[in-house]
């Protein structure tokens, strides 16, 4: 099954996969948001959206829809 | 020596800093947030260099690429495209935060390919002991292909460097430190051939530029639109590989040149999230600091504004009894003083207004807004990042429409704009303050002000027609967008007094003298009409009233009051403001009041003023404007003018119409459209006066 970024509970981790560059805007990758890099739910507001990431020491924070784009391999 | 000045730019990532050294650099006072977004506009200032040399250094909005995804970054993207640009810069200084070198080092990589001289700036020194942070200068000099000035803007460190390294800005390699055109060697191969005199970063750069933003001035490279051989899509993903390929250079860079010590690191971040960003924490907690907020505005300021009010008053009578009588002492007792005593009187609470507006910015508590709310005001077609401007929106709606730059999605940003004014803004307090004072007893209701929670309830009116407006529109306009949203969430920063302090001097400043600029003139316009009058029941007003008073006996006091009011009833102002009378008296007021809505269409902080003006022409005693409004009575229906319903009339009007031209221009620009200030103009005032008329004959 396909994991998510939109799936991390708080405190779980994950590896960012490979991503399509039509559903990812550029932004993110410039923001750190790249294929490799560790990412780190750090808190969600309500019904999980917008979710606040720590992806390699960047803070961000990005809406539910973005995060279901962005495939992970989960850190056990 | 004098020579060409150097013009140098301050180009960074947000919130790393810019503006910290900008202010550093020019000795100016702009403004500095812990929020992403703070400046949107570019700033200018001189710098004096050591051996004579001046440099004109220019402040930049924050992006994080060269690929503009909103407005605010387009700026800099303008500026660096446009080689005639009389502002295109010498040397570029790269702003860069030590916390966050990474990603901050895409940008500079990316400079650095356009060939202008680029100093590298790492900002925020003070802060790597406390992170456990270090840095190899000389390896990043060399792998960079740059000079570095190791900074702190709080701390002023490394300030005298950088300067030096600005002097000396010929020996720095304009060498690019990645090849860009490794990501695709043919394309790049066939675009130097086709245009071998352009540099070719900035070919790319503009075929690229309508992929992320569109509208860009392509001046003299536009004929690189034939060129353009590869759909969005392949153009998207050359991006993607573009920024990966940057940032393999610099982990490779950073692997040599950077240690983080992660045991002496401590943190404060996730300790204060894990409670401010709460699902049910978060939002007490909010709501508990806007309570504290409007409890602050309401009770502290009382004390100095009853001492302003009174020293106003008095310095009336003192100019009436020390100057020489005639028309000059009247105008500046009775036009001019009371006039500006109607604005002076708001400086505290003004004052109280900025100053949490900062705090909540320079702590960094600001983002942690935006995340809560974003998907409530998604609801209303508004952003997370709305929130930044609807909150501004309480200081001035001006600054406030700008702040919307940074929203990425243009529907969400005309929204923003559209409903902004709606906001209660500072120039609407003094109107509401003292409709508030004369109208509501003040007594206490479960421990609070009754007056204090009437103010607050006009501010969350305020936010709620606007978000209600929004919920309209988002169902109205139809704008097709890519929406995505992303905010930085910066670390917390103990908020730096000085910071602050400059940042509540410079609002207060500007609002007293702008507001005060307009209340002068205006104050004497209306003083003049108020004082003269066309025909004989102005020029022998006293005559009339005395035939009228023969019979009865009445004292000279109140003979005088009448003579004065009959004066001013007959006065030019009098018969403009009978005339607009009937359309104002639905809604409870006088003609004096007419007059008070209508020069305020300039401003609406205008209406004290103007009030103040109107009632001490002709009044001898020394009063506050308070009394003498309070003693006002209703010309059609009796009583005092100023009851429940006509107060609440007043406040709704006030907090609907859209009295501020100001605003009307700002949108104008920004919207680069009149159809959306005037929509806005219109609709605002129409609303405005259905809502006090209804409220008015509802209550009275
Ligand atoms: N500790 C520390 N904080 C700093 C330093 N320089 C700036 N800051 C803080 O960093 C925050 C951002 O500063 P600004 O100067 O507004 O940053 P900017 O790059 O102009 O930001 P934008 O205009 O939003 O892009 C503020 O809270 C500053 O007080 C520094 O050297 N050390
Ligand atoms: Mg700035």
């Amino acid at each position: 099954m396909k994991v998510t970024v939109a799936q991390l509970k708080r405190g779980e981790r994950g590896i960012i996969k490979e991503f399509s560059a039509d559903h990812v805007p550029l932004k993110l990758l410039e923001m750190g948001c790249l294929p490799g890099n560790e990412v780190e739910l750090v808190q969600t507001a309500p019904f999980k959206d917008p979710m606040y990431l720590n992806i390699n020491g960047s803070h961000l924070a990005i809406r539910k829809e973005t995060a279901l784009q962005i495939e992970i391999e989960l850190i056990k | 020596m004098t020579g060409k000045q150097i013009n140098v730019a301050l180009i960074g990532n947000p919130n790393t800093g810019k503006t910290s050294v900008f202010n550093q650099l020019t000795g100016l006072n702009q403004k500095v947030g812990n929020y992403p977004g703070i400046t949107v506009e570019k700033k200018e200032g001189l710098c004096k260099l050591p051996r004579g040399l001046k440099a004109h250094i220019i402040d930049l909005p924050g992006t994080y690429s060269l690929n503009a995804s909103s407005l605010d970054e387009n700026v800099v993207i303008e500026l660096l495209l446009n080689k005639n640009d009389k502002d295109y810069p010498d040397v570029a200084v790269v702003v860069s935060d030590v916390e966050n070198l990474k990603r901050n080092l895409l940008l500079f990589t990316q400079i650095k390919d356009l060939g202008i001289p680029t100093i590298l700036v790492i900002n925020m020194a003070d802060r790597m002991e406390r992170k456990g942070i270090s840095l190899d200068i000389d390896i990043l000099e060399e792998r960079l292909k740059t000079k570095i000035a190791l900074v702190s803007a709080r701390k002023r460190t490394g300030i005298d460097k950088l300067k030096e390294l600005i002097i000396n800005h010929r020996n720095i390699s304009t060498e690019p430190c990645v090849n860009a055109s490794v990501i695709d060697p043919d394309y790049f191969g066939n675009l130097r051939k086709a245009f071998p005199k352009q540099s070719i970063y900035k070919l790319w750069l503009v075929i690229t530029q309508d992929v992320n933003f569109g509208n860009i001035n392509r001046n003299e490279i536009d004929k690189t639109h034939s060129f353009n051989t590869k759909s969005t899509s392949e153009l998207k993903r050359l991006q993607q590989k573009e920024t990966i390929h940057r940032y393999q250079f610099i982990n490779g860079v950073l692997k040599e040149a950077l240690r983080i010590d992660t045991n002496a690191a401590k943190d404060l971040r996730s300790r204060l999230d894990r409670v401010l960003t709460h699902k049910i924490w978060g939002y007490a907690i909010f709501f508990a600091i806007l309570l504290l907020i409007f409890q602050a505005i309401y009770d502290w300021s009382s004390y100095p504004m009853d001492l302003i009010d009174s020293t106003f008053a008095s310095l009336s009578e003192l100019t009436k009894a020390n100057l020489p009588e005639g028309v000059f002492t009247n105008l500046i007792a009775e036009g001019i003083i009371p006039g500006l005593g109607g604005i002076v009187i708001f400086i505290p609470q003004i004052a109280f207004l900025f100053l949490f507006i900062s705090i909540l910015e320079e702590t960094g508590y600001m983002s942690r807004v935006v995340f809560l709310m974003d998907r409530i005001m998604r609801r209303f077609g508004l952003s997370g990042k709305s929130v930044v401007p609807l909150v501004s929106g309480t200081a001035c709606a001006i600054p406030a429409v700008m702040a919307t730059r940074n929203i990425e999605n243009w529907k969400e940003r005309l929204i923003t704009i559209l409903v902004v004014p709606f906001t209660t803004c500072s120039a609407r307090l003094p109107v509401y303050l003292i409709i508030i004072a004369l109208v509501i007893p003040d007594e206490t209701f479960l421990g609070f002000n009754l007056q204090g929670l009437m103010l607050m309830f006009l501010y969350l009116l305020g936010f709620g027609i606007a978000i209600l407006s929004a919920w309209i529109l988002n169902g109205i306009l139809k704008i097709k967008n890519k929406s995505y949203f992303v905010i930085e969430m910066p670390n917390y920063k103990l908020p730096l007094l000085k910071n602050i302090g400059i940042n509540v001097v410079e609002k207060t400043k500007s609002f007293v003298f702008g507001a005060g600029k307009i209340i002068l003139a205006i104050s004497i316009i209306l003083w003049v009409l108020a004082s003269y009058g066309p025909g004989d029941d102005f020029n022998n007003a006293e005559e009339i009233i005395r035939e009228n008073y023969t019979e009865q006996s009445i004292s000279t006091e109140e003979l005088e009051q009448e003579i004065a009011s009959y004066k001013l009833k007959h006065s030019y102002i009098g018969i403009m403001g009978r005339g607009i009378e009937p359309v104002v008296a639905p809604l409870g007021y006088d003609w004096k009041i007419g007059i008070a809505i209508i020069s305020s269409f300039a401003a609406r902080e205008v209406f004290v003023g103007t009030l103040a003006t109107i009632y001490s022409v002709g009044s001898d005693e020394e009063e506050t404007i308070k009394n003498r409004m309070a003693a006002e009575t209703n010309p059609v229906l009796g009583g005092p003018l100023f009851t429940l319903a006509s107060g609440v009339s007043l406040l709704l009007f006030y907090a609907f119409a859209m009295q501020c031209m100001s605003t009307l221009a700002i949108v104008q620009k920004e919207t680069n459209s009149w159809k959306w200030p005037i929509l806005q103009l219109v609709i605002m005032s129409v609303f405005a006066y259905v809502v006090a008329l209804i409220a008015f004959q509802f209550l009275k």
